[in-house]
């Protein structure tokens, strides 16, 4: 890729160093910690499944059990107990499963022998690490095949209507109409559960329950279509939330493609604590790179909250963070899809220019990274022709400066959840641009010195600046005192803090050090 | 009396632009339910312009009808608070300073489970929207912005500490009514606690009107449309009022 905007490389390394020194501080403070849904995530990947007749999930009982029993128990980790508990019953998972959820305390059995715990824990490891292995085969069998047959940026559309199986013929309409991507939108206030719902869900708000059923009739109904279409068709998730880790650790295993998981969305958009949210990232983020999982982190979210272009260099250094937690959990770039926006203000003169550079300058920072770009949303209004004419640009800028995930935005984004004929009016304009300037861009340079070149300069130097006063207070001070976001948050505020586990010397986690051994994480 | 009717390029053509999905395969057939469908709703004429397939069994419309129906301007009477008398943010805090001689404090937060904070952001955060500033930066008013997912309670809670005059409730999300629930569940907890008539309460939202509102016993809702000018004009003169 030619540089159009000759952005200093010396620079764009120094920005990097700031976010690995920024970061550093905050992996020594993971690397000491678990929280209940990495214990209860644990639990999923070794067969902890189902749940209470009142709806509790097995995972939930276990831990919420070992808890009560002791409250420092948690600190040698949940699955020493399961796994001692699946022995000494003598039955398979879904035997001990189906006992937890009747009432059946793990920790009224005393503890095994240590070695025979271990090697069976090893084993149930080596099936669940073989399953996600054989999704992420699968899924790459399929990209090769059908090569080609995707559109580029691969199109994304949201499903919201908070029933499973209305969501399935949505999904299936989205998907014949050309989307590449669908997204299951949750429903309003998932991400503050500490746990995750069981089952199929047919009522929502705003959205559908994100479970691990769920998961697996939207995976069917869209590799039923993609037969069809012969073109795969990927499946987004929310790892968002109080339960990052475990819906990862539900995505690894029901295949899906790509996951929204920011290492600090969490923190400063849903008031949940910040040492809960770093740690929990981690083992999502883990979980996801061995599933080959893309990843769409939510740096548009600064953008609708303050205005996108004084804040756009909220955006570069988030995602310079985002990469670098991302790196940290084993993350290569071709899993990273950074966030970005197209979201200033319409009546801004120039401001196509300016996204414009916005976008190049991600495409040039990260080259390999498939960005995830966001539409208009903040000032898209009840007029839908002028909301039209708004993503009309936005699939230029997209197109142009080669994103690699492109949500479609909906002319009625204002108003209501997307009708069928709005998914297909926002697939018919971005396949329209998308051809009509397929090269347009190979042929443009920008002057040296004009607005684009101009604009992509003064925000890698604000990031900089913001990330220099960012290394010199410290990031969790950083957080408490506003400077992401406007949002101060207390470091013991929030919600999930008493979720946060520290781990003992006899912190026992197989599957952490499985997936760290398999990623090559050497801390 | 002034009649009207929709304008497309004559006085009182009664041209209306429509689109729609019929849940059956494009084709003719689909194009004829489709023209017949619009003639049922009263329209006297209807050329459906494009059809196109959404998928197998779903396709997409474009008509255009002639209605011959019409309306007396001068009966109509809108649902809403006062957008046409608002002051702006100057002349606000002009009169705060004339009239109330105290800052005015403001709580708002978007309740429930409704994660969008764009609605109240608009309304109350400094920078404000479409040029119209948020009330944290008028220099006579306090205003704490609590942001999403505030339970009810604990928004109450907070104007109490502040000794708030006024509390900004923002609905964006209506589907299955939550917006009803959440908005009904606020003012039943302010009367519980005999608190009523202590605050001004204001509710907005893109679907929230002021009749809606009033009925669900808020004192004025802002619909689409409204700023921060509006919010706090209404705060302003109905404290004056109170006073």
């Amino acid at each position: 890729m030619k540089s159009k905007l000759n952005l200093p490389a010396d620079r764009v390394a120094y920005a990097r160093q700031l976010a690995e020194r920024i970061t550093a501080p905050v992996q020594d403070f993971i690397d000491g910690h678990s929280s209940v849904t990495v214990e209860r995530a644990t639990l999923r990947l070794a067969g902890a499944d189902g749940a209470s007749p009142d709806g509790v999930p097995v995972a939930n009982l276990v831990v919420d059990r070992i808890r009560a029993a002791d409250p420092a128990a948690l600190e040698d980790g949940a699955t020493l107990r399961y796994v001692n508990a699946l022995l000494k019953t003598g039955g398979n998972e879904r035997a001990l499963n189906d006992r937890i959820a009747a009432g059946f305390d793990v920790t009224s059995l005393p503890l095994g022998d240590r070695a025979a715990i271990e090697a069976k824990a090893d084993e149930i490891v080596a099936g669940t690490l073989a399953r996600i292995k054989r999704n992420r085969e699968f899924r790459e069998g399929k990209l090769e095949q059908w090569k080609g047959r995707n559109n580029s940026p691969l199109l994304y559309l949201i499903v919201a209507t908070g029933n499973i199986y209305e969501d399935v013929k949505q999904a299936a309409a989205a998907a014949e109409q050309g989307a590449d991507v669908i997204a299951v939108i949750r429903t309003t206030a998932l991400s503050l559960l500490d746990y995750v719902p069981y089952g199929a869900t047919t009522e929502g708000f705003g959205g559908t329950y994100a479970t691990q059923e769920n998961f697996r009739i939207m995976r069917a109904a869209l590799d039923e279509v993609a037969e069809k279409q012969q073109r795969y068709i990927r499946l987004t998730n929310y790892a968002s939330g109080l339960c990052m880790p475990e819906i990862a650790a539900m995505g690894a295993v029901e295949r899906l493609d790509m996951m929204l998981n920011d290492s600090m969305y969490g923190i400063l958009f849903r008031d949940i604590n910040m040492y809960r949210t770093f740690v929990d990232q981690m083992f999502s983020r883990m979980l996801n790179s061995y599933a080959g999982v893309i990843i769409n982190t939510g740096e548009d979210n600064y953008l609708t909250t303050s205005d996108a272009f004084e804040k756009a260099y909220t955006v570069l250094a988030s995602q310079l963070l985002n990469e670098r937690f991302g790196f940290r959990a084993g993350m290569p770039s071709e899993l990273l899809g950074l966030g970005h926006a197209f979201e200033m203000d319409p009546s801004r003169k120039n401001g196509f220019m300016y996204e414009l550079a916005e976008a190049q300058m991600a495409r040039e920072i990260f080259p390999d990274c498939p960005l995830k770009y966001m539409p208009p949303t903040k000032h898209m209004s009840g007029d839908i022709f002028k909301g039209t004419e708004m993503n009309t640009l936005f699939n230029f800028v997209s197109k142009a400066t080669n994103q690699g995930i492109h949500l479609l935005g909906m002319l009625t984004e204002a108003i209501h959840t997307p009708f069928m004929m709005d998914r297909y009016l926002a697939v018919d304009n971005a396949r329209y641009v998308m051809n009509y300037i397929d090269g347009f861009y190979d042929d443009v340079e920008f002057k040296k010195d004009g607005i684009v070149v101009s604009r992509a300069h003064q925000v890698l130097g604000e990031t900089i600046e913001f990330l220099e006063l960012v290394e010199r207070t410290g990031m969790f001070d950083a957080i408490e005192q506003g400077l992401f976001a406007e949002m101060k948050r207390p470091k013991d505020g929030g919600k999930g803090f008493e979720g946060l586990v520290k781990k003992g010397p006899a912190y026992y986690n197989p599957f952490e050090k499985a997936l760290k051994r398999e990623l090559g994480i050497v801390r | 009396m002034k009649v009207v009717r929709p304008y497309g390029d004559t006085m009182d053509d009664g041209k209306v632009q429509l689109s729609f999905t019929l849940p059956v395969p494009d084709g003719a057939k689909g194009r004829e339910a489709a023209r017949k469908l619009v003639l049922s709703w009263g329209f006297k004429d209807c050329e459906v312009v494009h059809s196109a397939p959404l998928a197998a069994e779903f396709s997409f419309y474009v008509a255009y009808g002639k209605t011959e129906s019409s309306i007396d301007y001068d009966s109509v009477v809108a649902d809403e608070a006062s957008a046409d008398a608002s002051m702006n943010m100057d002349e606000v805090n002009e009169y705060i300073r004339r009239n109330l001689g105290r800052k005015v404090v403001v709580v708002g937060a978007c309740t429930g489970f409704d994660a969008h904070t764009v609605g109240i952001d608009a309304i109350m955060n400094m920078k404000g929207y479409n040029h119209h500033f948020g009330l944290e930066r008028y220099p006579e008013m306090e205003a704490y912005n609590l942001g999403a997912q505030v339970p009810n309670e604990k928004l109450i809670d907070y104007a109490l500490k502040v000794n708030a005059d006024a509390i900004l409730v923002s609905q964006v999300v209506t589907q299955k009514d939550t917006h009803i629930h959440n908005m009904t569940e606020f003012i039943e907890l302010l009367e519980a606690k005999g608190l009523r008539d202590r605050f001004i309460c204001v509710a907005g939202g893109p679907r929230i009107g002021n009749k809606l509102a009033v009925e669900l016993g808020f004192d004025v809702g802002f619909g689409r449309g409204a700023y921060a000018d509006d919010v706090a004009t209404f705060i302003v003169k109905k404290l004056a009022e109170k006073n």
